[in-house]
């Protein structure tokens, strides 16, 4: 980790807190700045550690290749139809796109020295890739081997039930792809990526109108059940809330 | 260049649960203690407020809450034949870091271990024969240390959670509505039980109707308001189901922050340093006595601070490699048997079943960190294990922990894990599902164990730890027993199906698990045998006490942190009223 990404101050007072909040870094990770706390629990003004979400719309990961394969592997791995949207509705696409250009892109949270033996499988995730850089080279290792199995066809140009056959080759690990991708490995980072953007609240991107709650009965990010603990079977009626409000709240005015 | 700061009585090395205990503790006794953290303070009002906190993705997912592998973790491995390589992302289980730690987002199921647990090898060994506690490799240890002997701190753990529950032995006596297998408690808890959801009725009446004896879970989610011993003041659970893994916004949940920080740090004899990682415990030539700790803050300045006495406080795993770092105790060696620090490393043996209804609503995302009907018939040993083979048990409770949909959609077996089929499913049992946890023992054996790696390196370039597990047949049988248990519990709750989710197969770094990572700095009655006395002091070094569950010479079936707490208390204790007049080995 090199020095620049501190944010460094020492000091000491009687009471309260030394030290400077703004460029609070708090993801877990070592840096931030150091605090030295005495004589009260410390409060700062503009410190609250509010979530990081997403806005604007298009791609800034993706490039036209990759969006097209992604846009047509989500629609197989949850398809929309009437019981609930699709991942494509839900705009979970875009979901990733922004995942990927940020943080989780980068492999922030992941330890990333070497050396990089392959392990075994109870060894867990030992590429060398972050999550962007195994987007990147498993979209192309992926179309590279569709192209040369189906004759010259991409991915998104396959017919569902053939994207299903090699979606399923990919999640069983029978399908060897090249540029040093793990197939079971990027299979299973896609759906889990798929499934975040499917159900997390809709500040990140996806889960748009917040329609996969719905379609299976979360009510989100409601606070207090007290009221229902006790009433057994019954339906909580309430629809769904997202850290923004409902749409039913801005209407009521 | 080192800078030497100014002597103090007490450093905490890492402000989690046992940091604030041993604080508060000290502090009342007038001592000048320094806590040194090396993540981030973090407070309610500020970093966990309910407008924000019920975000399945940023703290269960991106991991916002935990130790940044980024800069640190440790190799793992599942046998000594195999290269161990590094844990590249969190999954099994989730190392906290910063103030509070694993104390702000634990669930909070509060947890007394049996009387027999602390006897483990004699227990066992003179009910069922010696072959019951050597079979498999096991290497499972008394503790040194009664269950009798820990209760009055036990007690004092609970008050200070203001603990929710219902007491099943008040002094010997058994009462119906707890758990009538629990060691006697002096007092009731401090609150009453939590309400139970639909789910967790449903599968107490089911284990009552097959002559189990359900209860409900013991927690620190509290069901009603309560001011504690300091002054703190919790409030009443909501019930929102975001626990486990996320902080409380409500003060509900105890931690360090809602029941010790806010009379420990108005204190002017305590100090608490963030961003501060230890390095390594400075020892006098003799390497008999600890001068102090040296450590290094995030501008990469370093510091020397001197003490009196050296709290290791921080996570097990970071305790067992600061001893092994500092040359504290002799390392233990899996070829020989000999040396003890890293020794028994253990875990927890988790498995689960899932039930689905047609005809019934449960509302899972109802919940909170220990929301659950529980037995206990066949935990540790409360029943007859003759003939079965193993040792050790498990808890099985009717469960709802939240209903959170990246991770807790349940679907039958057989169901696809993409595609319309599983979507189908998700819709059709994400609110008629329920699951049955089981929370099974860890046996310590000869192959489990910590110590430094020989390849990979930290930031400041020090070795990382190293893991070698892997469950046992003793934790294979035990779950295998314990599952079709749960099981059948399960099937008479009369659902369309159940499905069982086995510990099959060696430990995986990959799914989550527990984080109740146990042992390593174990505890005894024998220096040969063990890394610290009943007292939780270095049998070496003995102005180093190191706390938490690296104490445990094995894991029982139950949630570790009452017990670790009760342990710092129990220390605290013996070092106010005895090592302080007189400093050397307390036995």
């Amino acid at each position: 980790m090199s020095i620049d990404r501190r944010h460094f101050l020492l000091g000491s007072t009687a009471a309260g807190v030394a030290g400077i909040a703004s460029g609070k870094i708090h993801d877990g990770e070592l840096g931030g700045p150091v605090q030295v706390i005495h004589g009260a629990v410390p409060w700062q003004e503009g410190t609250a550690d509010s979530p990081p979400g997403v806005s604007g719309s298009g791609y800034s990961y993706f490039t036209n290749i990759e969006a097209a394969f992604v846009e047509a592997a989500l629609a197989r791995l949850i398809p929309g139809d009437p019981v609930g949207p699709g991942a494509v509705e839900a705009n979970v696409p875009f979901f990733i796109d922004r995942q990927l250009a940020g943080p989780y892109g980068r492999g922030d949270h992941l330890y990333k020295g070497g050396p990089w033996p392959k392990g075994t499988p109870e060894q867990g995730y030992q590429s060398r890739f972050t999550p962007a850089e195994l987007y990147r080279a498993g979209i192309a290792a992926v179309d590279q081997y569709v192209v040369v199995t189906f004759q010259g066809h991409t991915f998104a140009q396959l017919a569902a039930p053939e994207q299903d056959a090699v979606l399923k080759g990919l999640e069983a690990g029978n399908i060897a792809l090249d540029r040093g991708v793990d197939a079971k490995t990027f299979f299973s980072m896609l759906l889990q990526n798929t499934k975040e953007g499917y159900f997390s609240d809709p500040i990140y991107g996806g889960n748009k109108d917040m329609a996969a709650w719905k379609m299976i009965g979360f009510p989100g990010a409601h606070y207090d059940y007290t009221e229902w603990v006790s009433r057994h079977g019954e339906r909580v009626p309430y629809p769904p809330v997202s850290f923004m409000g409902r749409p039913g709240w801005r209407n009521a005015s | 260049m080192t800078t030497k700061l100014k002597p103090v009585d007490v450093v905490l090395v890492g402000f989690g649960w046992t940091g604030a205990i041993m604080g508060q503790q000290f502090c009342d006794e007038g001592l000048e203690v320094v806590a040194l953290e090396r993540g981030p303070w973090r407070d309610t009002a500020t970093d966990f407020a309910t407008g924000f906190a019920q975000d399945e993705l940023r703290y269960m997912w991106r991991h916002h809450l935990f130790q940044n592998l980024a800069d640190s973790t440790l190799t793992i491995r599942n046998n000594v034949n195999q290269e161990a390589l590094p844990m590249r992302r969190l999954g099994s289980f989730l190392l906290g870091t910063g103030v509070g730690s694993g104390g702000v987002h634990w669930n909070a199921q509060i947890w007394r271990f049996l009387p027999t647990d602390f006897l483990t090898r004699s227990h066992n060994e003179q009910r069922y024969g010696k072959k019951s506690v050597t079979d498999y490799d096991l290497t499972v240890q008394d503790w040194g240390i009664t269950y009798e002997e820990l209760e009055p701190f036990y007690d004092q753990f609970d008050k200070v959670c203001g603990t929710s529950g219902k007491a099943g032995n008040l002094r010997g006596q058994i009462h119906p509505g707890g758990n009538p297998f629990e060691g006697a408690r002096s007092s009731e808890y401090p609150t009453p039980p939590m309400a139970q959801t639909y789910g967790p009725t449903l599968f107490g009446a089911a284990a009552r109707e097959l002559g189990h004896h359900p209860f409900p879970h013991p927690t620190g989610n509290l069901s009603q308001p309560y001011t504690n011993t300091h002054g703190a003041q919790l409030g009443a659970c909501t019930y929102c189901g975001f626990c486990e893994k996320f902080a409380c916004g409500n003060y509900s949940k105890a931690s360090p922050q809602t029941t010790i920080l806010p009379y420990l740090l108005q204190k002017g004899n305590f100090t608490l340093r963030t961003e501060s990682e230890v390095l390594r415990v400075e020892l006098t030539p003799d390497r008999k006595r600890a001068t102090g700790v040296t450590y290094v803050n995030s501008a990469g300045e370093e510091f020397f601070q001197p003490a009196q006495i050296v709290i290791l406080s921080a996570y097990v795993l970071h305790n067992v490699r600061l001893l092994l770092l500092s040359g504290i105790g002799k390392p233990y060696d899996p070829k020989t048997g000999e040396g003890v620090v890293g020794k028994n490393y253990a875990y927890q043996t988790m498995s689960s079943v899932n039930v689905f209804f047609d005809d019934k609503i449960l509302n899972p995302f109802i919940g909170s960190g220990a929301l659950a009907t529980v037995i206990d018939d066949f935990n540790g040993d409360n029943f007859d294990h003759g003939g079965l083979g193993f040792i050790g048990g498990a808890y099985i409770a009717g469960m709802v922990t939240g209903g959170r949909p990246i991770e807790m959609i349940y679907t039958p077996q057989g169901t696809p894990a993409w595609g319309l089929e599983w979507k189908h499913a998700a819709a059709k049992n994400y609110l008629r599902s329920f699951s049955l946890s089981v929370h099974g023992s860890n046996m310590s054996c000869r192959g489990n164990y910590l110590d430094l790696d020989p390849t990979y390196r930290d930031v400041h370039g020090l070795p990382m730890l190293r893991m070698t597990f892997d469950f046992n047949g003793n934790d294979h049988k035990m779950s295998d027993y314990l599952t079709d248990r749960a099981a059948e519990v399960a099937r008479a709750m009369n659902p369309r199906e159940i499905k069982l989710n086995r510990r099959v197969g060696s430990w995986s770094v990959t799914p989550y698990q527990t984080t109740h990572n146990t042992g390593g700095a174990i505890m005894g009655d024998n220096p040969q045998t063990s890394v610290v006395n009943k007292y939780l002091q270095s049998w070496d070094v003995h102005n180093v006490f190191s706390m938490g569950a690296g104490a445990f010479p094995q894991n029982a079936g139950y949630n570790p942190t009452a017990t670790l707490a009760a342990l710092a208390y129990h220390s605290a204790a013996e070092i106010k009223t005895r090592y302080l007049k007189s400093p050397g080995p307390l036995v």
